[in-house]
């Protein structure tokens, strides 16, 4: 039995001179959802297992799907104020829970250290944005659109399912737009932020870390890095899933979320 | 006609079967197939070319780089540039071009240039080019801001030939506290800028706004064509009439005594294009943000195997059209001239072999360009009135109605 469908919402949000898409779904407690590099799909049944306990905040990053690309931005950290300002204008900040998914992952946490007691409860899931010692962060500018996704897949019948074993030409164009933005902004150092460690032992909002066990896009030893520099952090594998967890085991991620933001 | 002489400077001495196994002869294919023995041989063998070439009566000696591939192993054109400067005495060195985007500081560049315009006497012509995709990710320079960089590294350099310094500069992509290089160049205003391209509309309009002679490379007669009707039609817009003076042409053109071995040696060009090696790679050759969004679903379709290259065709196809030109001077002196006719440059680079093809061979080509299509060409140039830049006194660029020429006290020197 499939659940109910979430109907979700769009808005246009005007946010440092950027026409900031936003969807957004359900009721309760608040929280931003913070998507990949490669941009959110549709449907997120993710998203939608949020929807079902939280008020969902969903934006696209500037530049990313549907907003518009702002020329000037340089950095993550850019796109980390941008999301300070979209909250502060809304009046968010509160009890608000931020959920970072890879790339989106690097800009929550981001967030969080500028703003280091605002949230309720962060939760980054495959994020990138520490430098592995050992291993690498897979470069995406070697990789085709394809490639590139499916490696984030533990099992490449869910990237089927979502995407078709063949993704449309309209999905690699949006691929390659996504691509393009994260270059612009996270091009050198590629996919991490030199100072970033230095600055997590501030943040005082407890945090869950997610790893999907068989992420070959950001190795999990940067799940342990990121765990052991958050103060109030814990970390937790999911089995059987690769970098894009919530597309992966979109349910199990959920729970896990739910569970953690209802945590006394 | 001002007539150049051009090679890639293939490194064709690797294990082809190598290459053809890994799939691709680009950036990620391991330079321990590179052989230094056979480089410096190449070298050598290079620089003998560009000698015989300026002999035989070439008015100009055409180079460029690429870089982490064997097609080109040229790694950088003001290192030959500045070893012509001081071995030749008459040709133009014609750099097609330096990659401005692929420089962290074009000060430097523009220093390079200016040392290079001294030693040789005043016969720099320095072209720009925006590098290719995979040079991008060799140079770990962000292919997004390509052509931001490339706008403003050319403004920077151009002011820092024209204008006495120190001056501060503070753009976008290039920060520097003090501008005030101690070499500039002999050419005054500045030593002639010609802009070489082959796909992209943008560095058409852009070469056409700055009145830069613009030399499409090797691009079939019909597509040249749609570049000269483009360019003419942003001349007229910006001010001033399109022509010969502005165009330049890169043929791949083999000369050899018999029709049998130029035709063989000519499918060496399909070298590089990856038809029996010097494979591309469609990922690596077009990172995002490299390419003209309005090639954008080409491109996508390309890198994933779904779209032949946008930019190859067949050997066959090659010849008939004459992006490749192949035979004795006899038969390939008709077929030029029919270029010349269509098209109408005044610039004509002759690219004139490449691959395994032979050094005895590369010289016996060189030879007959020289001393039998040259001189013909001349004839037909003359008759179809294409005055190079130089002969026309073209303005140096939009911003300098006066011709480059060299300072007065080197003129009387």
């Amino acid at each position: 039995m499939s659940p109910t469908p979430i109907a979700w919402q769009a808005e246009t949000v005007p946010v440092a001179g950027i026409a900031l898409h936003l969807a957004r779904a359900g009721a309760g407690a608040p929280v931003l959802v913070l998507h990949h590099d490669i941009g959110r799909p549709e449907p997120s049944p993710f998203d939608d297992a949020l929807a079902r306990s939280f008020s969902v905040l969903a934006p696209s990053h500037p530049g990313y799907d549907k907003s518009p690309r702002p020329d000037w931005m340089r950095s993550v950290r850019d796109v980390a104020v941008v999301y300070q300002w979209l909250l502060g204008e809304r009046e968010l900040t509160r009890d608000l829970t931020l959920v970072g998914l890879g790339f989106g992952g690097w800009i929550a946490a981001e967030m969080a250290t500028m703003a280091p007691r605002a949230f309720k409860r962060l939760v980054l899931v495959g994020a990138m944005g520490i430098k592995p010692e050992r291993g690498e962060i897979a470069d995406q500018a070697l990789l085709s659109y394809i490639d590139y996704v499916r490696r984030g897949f533990a099992d490449q019948r869910a990237f089927d399912r979502l995407f078709g074993a063949e993704p449309t030409t309209a999905q690699l164009e949006q691929w390659d737009l996504n691509r393009e933005m994260t270059f612009r902004i996270a091009w050198k150092p590629y996919m991490y932020g030199a100072t970033l460690p230095h600055l997590l032992g501030g943040v005082a909002t407890p945090a869950l870390v997610v790893w999907g066990r068989e992420d070959r896009i950001v190795p999990l030893e940067c799940g342990e890095r990121y765990a052991k520099s958050l103060p109030r952090a814990r970390l937790a594998i999911v089995e059987g899933a690769g970098h894009f967890v919530d597309m992966e085991k979109p349910d199990e991620l959920a729970q896990l979320v739910i569970r953690f933001v209802n945590e006394a | 006609m001002h007539l150049m002489y051009f090679t890639e400077q293939p490194m064709s001495a690797y294990d082809a079967q190598a290459g053809l196994d890994f799939g691709a002869t680009a950036l990620m294919f391991s330079n321990r197939h590179f052989d230094p023995v056979a480089g410096s041989r190449l070298y050598n063998e290079y620089l003998e070319h560009y000698r015989l070439a300026e002999e035989v009566g070439f008015d100009g000696i055409m180079l460029n780089e690429h870089h982490n591939a064997p097609f080109c192993m040229q790694a950088k054109c003001n290192v030959f540039a500045s070893i012509l400067a001081a071995m030749t005495r008459r040709v133009k060195l014609v750099l097609l071009g330096n990659p401005l985007p692929l420089a962290d500081n074009p000060v430097r560049l523009a220093e390079e240039l200016a040392m290079i315009d001294m030693v040789s006497r005043g016969r720099l012509v320095s072209g720009f080019v925006r590098g290719g995709g995979q040079e991008q990710l060799a140079a770990g320079v962000n292919p997004a801001y390509n052509r931001e960089r490339f706008e403003e590294a050319h403004a920077l350099i151009v002011k820092a030939w024209t204008q006495t310094g120190p001056f501060r500069w503070e753009g976008t992509h290039y920060q520097h506290r003090v501008v005030n290089p101690w070499a500039v160049p002999l050419q005054t205003p500045h030593p002639r800028v010609w802009i070489p391209g082959v796909l992209s509309k943008e560095t058409i309009v852009w070469a056409a706004k700055q009145r830069y002679p613009y030399i499409a490379l090797s691009t079939e007669i019909e597509a040249t064509k749609k570049i000269w009707e483009l360019y003419d039609k942003v001349a007229l817009e910006t001010g001033y009439a399109g022509g010969p003076e502005y165009r330049g042409y890169l043929q791949r053109c083999h000369v050899a005594e018999t029709e049998e071995k130029a035709m063989a040696n000519a499918k060496q060009f399909m070298w590089m294009q990856g038809e029996f090696t010097g494979l591309a790679h469609p990922v690596w050759s077009s990172p995002s943000g490299y390419f003209s969004p309005s090639y954008r679903t080409a491109f996508v379709e390309y890198a994933v195997g779904r779209r032949s290259n946008p930019r190859g065709a067949a050997f066959e196809d090659q010849i008939t059209n004459q992006q490749i030109v192949a035979g004795t001077p006899k038969t390939v002196i008709p077929k030029l001239r029919r270029l010349l006719e269509e098209t109408r440059p005044s610039i004509m680079g002759f690219w004139a072999s490449d691959g395994f093809v032979s050094n005895e061979d590369t010289k016996t080509c060189i030879r007959l360009l020289g001393q039998e299509v040259l001189p013909a060409l001349r004839d037909i140039g003359k008759e179809l009135g294409l005055w190079s830049p130089f002969e026309a006194n073209a303005p140096t660029s939009i911003h300098f109605a006066e011709p480059a020429r060299l300072k007065d006290a080197a003129r009387q020197a």
